[in-house]
């Protein structure tokens, strides 16, 4: 193992990863019943990222998060029922039913939401790492972006700013090879993300995203280094969504093998044998703890359906403050 | 009372606020050193320092959604787009996350925000430094758009944007500037939303704000020379509209003149005019009528910038073919 956790460490990443994988079968489940509707771009596959990252910050740093945001509202420490429920436009959801899958956002865990625009909180992550450094805290921000928003012109500003000011920010590119349907290969000129970072005069690391270890001991370094006053950094974690973009995509841009070769890349599976192996969990652990997942995903949906919509008074509420 | 040209009322605003409130600062491209391209802001870095007057890139996304991200993570920023022009590259921060932010999260965040620009023409400057844009911004619900026409209105207007926790476009004008007006030394705050009628009338009611309310003025004290009694408001603020100092004009006067400089295609006068006609229908004893700018790139030249834009003359024949 890259690093010694305790057991009590052990069980939280992957309950936290399961939590994720099971709460993003689910939402599938309900699309393909009609109960969820709209669309969802899930994270199934890319779990290790959001926990491996998350687990390097304390609760009052912050995060934007992206076009697939369900993890990282999770991990971040988002409740799954408000979660759930937010996802089915319920009153009570964490953004009141107003916000949906594309915008879960819950302020009160530092998380500034998810994204309908591909690199949407790019600049919005410099200007909250700007607020720390004129605040004089030692928090840092998470930005996290999609291998696709590396191609945006706000990711060039933003990073050009968080590096010429030096902020506490650091970028977790989540490179799942695919924007939609159009690969790294044929978007960008670099393949090598971690190249993206070189202009704007901060390092950056590549890592395996489906080791949540190896996310959350890249993320830890450069995160101490920005406590530190030391800057901006970027993790690239090469990561693959076990799901199409969103429920209407055939996946006709991609192969049958490559979608078994990262199946048996998977971060749960690699993850809670690493622990069995160590003897850090017993395989009963495992299989218990994924069944206290199952019963939370299921209360939390059992939550979500029973919650009334918002009032139709609401429909103007809270524009402004 | 003293008088003091309008940059110098928004540039005392700033400092006051900056004095008053340390969670405020300043960002935007040449604010710092060079003072702001119209010099708004000289002075504020020799007295606030590097870290709460900053010279950006020229990064107008960034700039624009940086301030958001500070926003919401405790600070107040004033953030300065140099021409409302360079906005296009910053609308998907401002549609986008700015506007629909605290919505989206059913409330549970605050956008103290404060995005300076600066729009219009008469320097002759082209297509991409002369454009009135207010409209664009209008259209979206979430933000508060403030377009003050004098000194006084400036620095008030200013302050209370810089207290609100709201999104605010505050549009200044190029050509107002150096135009002078009185300015109280002792502090005061206007409120946002809250037309002013800078001249009361009985026969027919000019609406307009910004540099173009100015032209209007003229034209209204020429016209009461000719015996036409004409009331004009200043909107002052554009979004949220003060509908109703307007509707309580047009039930005095019946007719109603709406003057602006962007284009009319589109242009906030036409929602003046729809919102006029659904709650004072019946009190119009005319059409109500529109001065705009010419629906046309601006043009360089200098005879044809003039053209593109409403003036006195052309508010004044406006009143009277209204009036005939």
């Amino acid at each position: 193992m890259s690093t010694s956790i305790d057991k009590g460490t052990a069980i939280f990443y992957l309950q936290k990863m399961m939590e994720i994988r099971q709460f993003e079968d689910k939402i599938m489940d309900l699309l393909a019943q009609n109960i969820a509707e709209g669309g969802s771009h899930l994270y199934a596959g890319e779990e290790a990222v959001a926990v491996g990252a998350m687990a390097a910050l304390r609760p009052d740093d912050f995060i934007t998060s992206t076009h697939r945001g369900h993890g990282h509202a999770i991990a971040k420490g988002g409740k799954l029922n408000e979660l759930m429920a937010e996802i089915l436009g319920k009153a009570t959801g964490c953004c009141k039913g107003k916000g949906g899958s594309l915008h879960l956002a819950d302020v009160s865990t530092g998380n500034l939401g998810a994204n309908g625009i591909v690199g949407g909180g790019l600049a919005m992550a410099a200007g909250a790492g700007l607020s720390i450094k004129l605040r004089k805290t030692e928090q840092v921000t998470l930005c996290f972006i999609g291998d696709g928003a590396t191609n945006q012109g706000v990711f060039h500003e933003s990073l050009n700013m968080v590096g010429t000011w030096r902020l506490p920010v650091i970028y977790i590119v989540e490179n799942n090879l695919y924007g939609m349907s159009v690969s790294v290969k044929r978007a960008s000129a670099v393949t090598d993300l971690a190249k993206k970072a070189v202009p704007y005069n901060m390092p950056a690391v590549t890592v395996s995203g489906q080791d949540v270890l190896a996310v959350k001991d890249a993320v830890e370094a450069y995160v101490k280094n920005a406590r530190a006053g030391k800057g901006p950094a970027m993790v690239v974690c090469d990561t693959y969504r076990y799901y199409g973009h969103s429920r209407s995509d055939p996946r006709v841009y991609r192969t049958k093998e490559e979608e078994k070769y990262w199946a048996e890349q998977d971060p749960i599976k690699l993850f809670s044998a690493k622990c069995v192996k160590e003897g850090l969990l017993s395989q009963k652990d495992v299989e218990e703890l994924d069944k206290f997942v199952e019963n939370e995903i299921e209360e939390a949906t059992k939550f979500a359906i029973e919650s009334p919509l918002p009032g139709d008074a609401e429909l103007y509420t809270d524009l402004f403050a | 009372m003293r008088e003091i040209a309008y940059w110098q009322a928004i540039n005392e605003a700033l400092a006051e606020e900056m004095t008053k409130d340390p969670s405020v600062f300043i960002m935007g491209e040449d604010v710092a050193i060079y003072g702001g391209a119209y010099a708004v802001t000289r002075g504020l870095h020799a007295k606030f320092g590097d870290e709460r007057v900053r010279d950006t890139a020229i990064s107008e996304a960034a700039i624009v959604g940086a301030g958001l991200g500070a926003a919401i993570t405790g600070m107040r920023p004033v953030v300065e787009i140099m021409y409302v022009d360079f906005m296009g590259i910053a609308m998907d921060q401002l549609n986008n996350q700015i506007a629909k932010i605290r919505y989206m999260f059913g409330g549970k965040t605050k956008v103290p925000l404060v995005i300076r620009t600066e729009g219009g023409a008469g320097r002759t400057l082209g297509a991409h430094h002369s454009q009135s844009l207010e409209a664009w911004f209008t259209h979206i619900p979430g933000i508060k758009v403030v377009m003050p026409s004098t000194p006084y209105d400036a620095k008030g207007l200013l302050k209370a944007a810089i207290r609100e926790d709201n999104p605010i476009v505050y549009i200044e004008h190029k050509m107002l500037y150096n135009t002078k007006g009185p300015v109280p030394e002792t502090e005061y705050v206007l409120p946002i939303g809250k037309a002013d009628v800078k001249k009361q009338g009985k026969d027919i009611t000019l609406v307009s704000w910004s540099l173009t309310l100015l032209h209007c003025l003229k034209a209204a004290e020429e016209l009461e020379k000719e015996g036409i009694s004409v009331e004009v408001i200043d909107l002052r603020t554009l979004a949220p509209l003060d509908i109703d100092t307007i509707v309580g004009s047009v039930q005095k006067t019946h007719r109603l003149v709406i003057a602006h400089e962007a284009w009319k295609t589109g242009g906030f006068a036409g929602e003046i005019a729809a919102q006029v006609m659904e709650k004072a229908f019946d009190h119009l004893d005319a059409p109500v009528s529109r001065v705009c700018g010419a629906d046309v790139p601006m043009p360089k030249a200098p005879n044809l910038e003039r053209l593109a834009i409403p003036n006195k003359e052309t508010i004044k024949k406006a009143v009277k073919e209204l009036l005939a």
